[in-house]
């Protein structure tokens, strides 16, 4: 059957300017199918994503609404004419006597943002009465609870036990040296609310555990991840999930980042993508690795940037993509993540129903692989006096942190060369290694004994414990 | 994009948002499209709102709209767009107008703060995406 469709003037740039296409079909929906394939500018204005007639688009089989016949089932003859007639709705927002006003000092505050359509006064009100929470006051929660504030989100939470250290200051840009040693709450709390007065902080000094984590949470409307371990990104990530939150995600590590959006409502969770946390001390820290000063600034800044997108409305989220950034090739990567159907807690027969032990989970407080003899520095000093060069030192560092510092007397043998090289070593000689903090060392002692080395110490809490307690002098890092 | 109308229309539809104060008016903008694409509005086509569940909303129902086509049609004229008013609200499209947005046509905004018609604006759906432009808006003055 041949029907005229005859196209309202709104849509006729879809159509090549035609006010009226000829299609064949049977049914109405038959013809509609027709026209959107011909024509597929059209979808958008048409249908939803399901494929049905968006609620306001009306269809007339010559002069009845074919609602009131079979809708998309009615049976068509030939000669028909189906018309298309928009339905012309709208209002002023509903919500706005609910969301909170903004005072004219406000309005200058923000007027950048209110001169962009996607946010304009509606979105600037909408991030007014926003309750966001930061887990964590460090690399990456700097610089997003900084952007946070600055934004005009009305109230932002902050869990963090931590006090301003000297090395966090390389990337930790919310915090100051004249706050060093303070609480990392109070300092933030104090850089956030100068940079904006009108800002609510609310502090949790507190480690974020399966105990208080969907109390703290709940009170919240969007969670964001600026946590270095795995135990509180599962944590966060099954809380978000139990309590039906977004959680804005990020993770640095040396050059490289990484960042999404998990809301498992609308898409996939930390599980789908990672359904079991790498074995403990595979992955180190950026306490372990080091991280680049810089590139917690810009997934910290994609995150609020997310957060912002996620309460005003606009764009496209990250839900469903993790974005990867390699700073050193300058290069972001885009992943599509699919919700796992098999998901322990967001997949279609979730066996967990409520928070866990993550310590636990992740293998963390089971006994280490190995556990060899260790010495405490200011024993070692005082062998190193009574022995001179009777004693080895092996530094099992790398030659840049042998730079760094290094205990007078050692020798640089790196970890990584160490089976190569252990025919330098005297078997019978007495060996004590270091490294930084005292985890290498252990596994070099490992290889040591291994190769039958019986006389074999590891300097307990490393370098940095002999830095700061036998030679007060020497650089830490 | 640019709509223009006189100062005696943009009076109409102050007054006519004045008098539907608290509830929302609305009505169609009927006119041509010039040769250089610019929107002029002829005259106004003052609707029924059929939403009375909630001041907030307006509806022109598609029955009222194809009897008001077939009118303009004989005219010569044809509807380049729309009007609503904002009680106590500015003249900026809500996320509900810019879902119910069509392409192409102009929506005219008119705030009234307190039963009193004040500025006017006119926004257009964004070709790509899901938000609404605003368009220059051309008051003649009658002299």
């Amino acid at each position: 059957m041949s029907v005229t469709v005859t196209i309202p003037t709104p849509l006729r740039s879809f159509t090549g300017g035609h006010d009226a296409v000829e299609l064949a079909g049977e049914t109405v929906g038959e013809v509609i199918d027709g026209l959107l394939a011909a024509h597929t500018g059209l979808k958008r204005h048409l249908v939803q994503d399901d494929g049905r007639l968006r609620n306001f688009v009306n269809l007339y089989l010559n002069d009845t609404d074919i609602r009131q016949l079979d809708s998309t089932d009615t049976p068509v003859r030939e000669g028909d004419v189906l018309t298309i007639v928009p339905s012309i709705a709208g209002g002023r927002p509903a919500v706005a006597t609910e969301l909170p006003k903004l005072s004219h000092a406000e309005v200058l505050r923000y007027s950048r943002h209110l001169l962009l359509p996607e946010v304009g006064v509606e979105g600037q009100r909408k991030l007014k009465a926003a309750r966001v929470l930061t887990i964590g006051a460090g690399g990456l929660g700097s610089p997003l609870s900084l952007y946070l504030a600055a934004a005009g989100v009305g109230t932002i939470g902050i869990v963090d036990f931590d006090v301003v250290d000297l090395t966090n200051l390389q990337r930790q840009i919310v915090h100051g040296t004249s706050t060093l040693g303070q609480p990392k709450l109070e300092s933030a709390k104090a850089r956030l609310t100068d940079l904006n007065p009108n800002l609510n902080v609310e502090s949790h000094e507190t480690r974020l555990s399966a105990e208080n984590a969907l109390e703290i949470i709940r009170e919240y409307d969007i969670v964001v991840d600026g946590t270095d371990n795995f135990p509180t990104r599962y944590l966060v990530n099954d809380a978000c999930v139990l309590l039906d939150k977004p959680n804005v995600y990020g993770s640095i590590f040396r050059f490289e980042g990484q960042a999404s959006v998990f809301y498992a409502k609308e898409g996939p969770c930390y599980r789908c993508l990672y359904s079991e946390p790498p074995p403990p001390g595979l992955v180190p820290s950026c306490a372990e690795g080091g991280v680049l000063g810089v590139l917690p600034g810009i997934i910290g800044s994609i995150q609020a940037l997310e957060t912002i997108k996620l309460i005003i409305g606009a764009g496209d989220s990250l839900i469903g993509r993790l974005v990867l950034f390699d700073a050193l090739k300058l290069r972001f990567r885009e992943l599509k993540l699919r919700k796992d159907p098999t998901c322990p807690i967001c997949g279609d027969q979730p066996t967990i129903k409520e928070l866990i032990d993550y310590e636990a989970f992740c293998g963390i407080g089971a006994a280490p692989a190995y556990q060899g003899p260790e010495v405490v520095a200011e024993q070692l000093k005082q062998e190193v006096d009574d022995k001179g060069e009777e004693l080895v030192l092996i530094d099992v560092r790398e030659p840049h942190e042998w730079e760094i510092a290094h205990i007078g007397g050692a020798r640089l043998i790196p970890l990584g060369q160490l089976p190569d090289r252990i025919g330098e070593l005297d078997g019978h000689a007495e060996i004590v290694t270091y490294c930084h903090k005292g985890v290498r060392s252990m596994k070099a002692l490992e290889i040591l004994r291994g190769a039958g080395f019986g006389r074999v110490r590891s300097l307990a809490g490393g370098v940095d414990a002999w830095a700061s307690r036998v030679e007060p002098g020497m650089a830490r890092y | 994009m640019t709509l223009r109308l006189s100062e005696g229309l943009l009076g109409e539809i102050r007054r006519h948002g004045e008098g539907a104060y608290p509830a929302e008016c609305c009505g169609a903008l009927a006119g041509r499209v010039d040769e250089g694409g610019a929107k002029e509005v002829v005259r106004l086509a003052p609707a029924v709102n059929r939403r009375t569940d909630d001041p907030h909303r307006y509806l022109i129902a598609p029955d009222d709209l194809r009897r008001l086509e077939t009118d303009l049609r004989a005219e010569g004229l044809e509807i380049i767009g729309y009007y609503h008013s904002h009680p106590d609200h500015p003249a900026v499209p809500s996320a509900y107008d810019t879902e119910h947005a069509w392409p192409w046509y102009s929506y005219l905004i008119v705030r009234v703060e307190r039963g009193r018609g004040l500025e006017a604006a006119s926004w257009t759906l964004d070709d790509e995406q899901p938000l609404m432009r605003p368009e220059f808006l051309e008051v003649l003055s009658e002299v």
